[in-house]
């Protein structure tokens, strides 16, 4: 049942990406050109909306649905991973137009060529495995 | 609003994807998309070339269950919610693109020079896609999350390394935009 449940979130969120356009290539390259507020209004109020969800849960102690902790993203202290890392996929996000949740969103759409890149990201996840203990962290 | 066959503004499509989020928070998940790329590369048997591959993936399968989500709601937008329409791009953005080679920049869902059929048999348009890829499938797992993980299930949580991340997701798009796309296309 929870395994169903998280496909059809899955469904939820592809529908969302390609109705918002946010698997547009052209959104992409718009927003680093700052010239709409369209991917800027998404993100700010996805964040808006989802943090204002996660501060009224602590402050009520909500639970997930079965008893447990809802597990809110934390990530260990530091910089250079971060900014590192930020900076190569960016150079992606923007060179491709899509992240890795719209590399699979774009199948679903029909633009195959895309098959390129989800090969490319796992060969890219490939040489950061093998280079993990020697990158600056 | 025909929220069916329009394209939904950013203040429909930015409380959606909270919602999605919400939902994954609910059944004890979390929302974090790249790991998938981990996880695939570990039940292909990475492990044999790095220790980083040497995780239990079978717990993992739930996120492999939303992507595959993804890849249908993508299929189920497009077939019966009339998604692949013009894209109500910028002015500025259309004149910039064209003025790099991009044919009626807009006028479609993904310019075809990058998406169309003809990829297949254009190496540079290959090589792009491959080495975008190959950046975000880095980056990501360099910085430990990419969109998903870091602007939306991290910021929502106010954490400091997400910040950092997403000023370095600007880093590089505004370098590739603005110096690295006139050495590219055009």
């Amino acid at each position: 049942m929870k395994q169903i449940s998280v496909l059809l979130f899955g469904i939820l969120f592809g529908i969302v990406l390609t109705k918002g356009e946010i698997i547009s290539w052209y959104r992409i390259i718009e927003m680093f050109h700052f010239d709409s507020f369209h991917m800027f209004g998404t993100i700010f109020s996805a964040i808006a909306v989802s943090a204002i969800f996660i501060a009224l849960s602590k402050r009520f102690k909500w639970t997930a649905l079965d008893g447990g902790h809802l597990r809110f993203a934390n990530y260990p202290k530091g910089w250079k991973k971060y900014i590192f890392g930020g900076t190569i996929f960016g150079f992606g996000w923007a060179l491709i137009g899509a992240c890795p949740a719209p590399l699979f969103i774009l199948i679903g759409n029909g633009y195959f060529p895309i098959l390129i890149a989800i090969v490319g990201a796992l060969l890219g996840t490939l040489l950061y495995g093998i280079l993990e203990k020697r990158l600056p962290r | 609003m025909d929220l069916l066959n329009s394209p939904w503004p950013w203040y429909i499509a930015g409380p959606m994807i909270s919602l999605t989020m919400i939902l994954l928070l609910l059944v004890g998940r979390s929302l974090g998309f790249s790991g998938n790329f981990r996880t695939m590369c570990a039940i292909g048997g990475a492990k044999k070339v790095s220790d980083y591959f040497d995780i239990d993936w079978k717990a993992q399968t739930w996120n492999l269950l939303f992507l595959v989500g993804t890849v249908v709601g993508g299929y189920v937008a497009h077939n019966f919610m009339n998604a692949d329409a013009a894209v109500d791009l910028a002015a500025g953005t259309v004149e910039r693109l064209e003025n790099l080679g991009f044919e009626n920049p807009g006028s479609t869902f993904q310019p075809s020079e990058l998406f169309g059929s003809g990829v297949w048999g254009n190496l540079s348009a290959i090589v792009i896609l491959l080495l975008g890829g190959a950046l975000i499938g880095f980056g990501s797992r360099y910085a430990d999350g990419c969109t998903s993980g870091h602007a939306i299930s991290g910021m929502a949580n106010l954490q400091l390394p997400s910040l950092i991340t997403i000023i370095g997701f600007f880093i590089g798009g505004l370098t590739m935009v603005w110096f690295i796309f006139p050495l590219i296309f055009s």
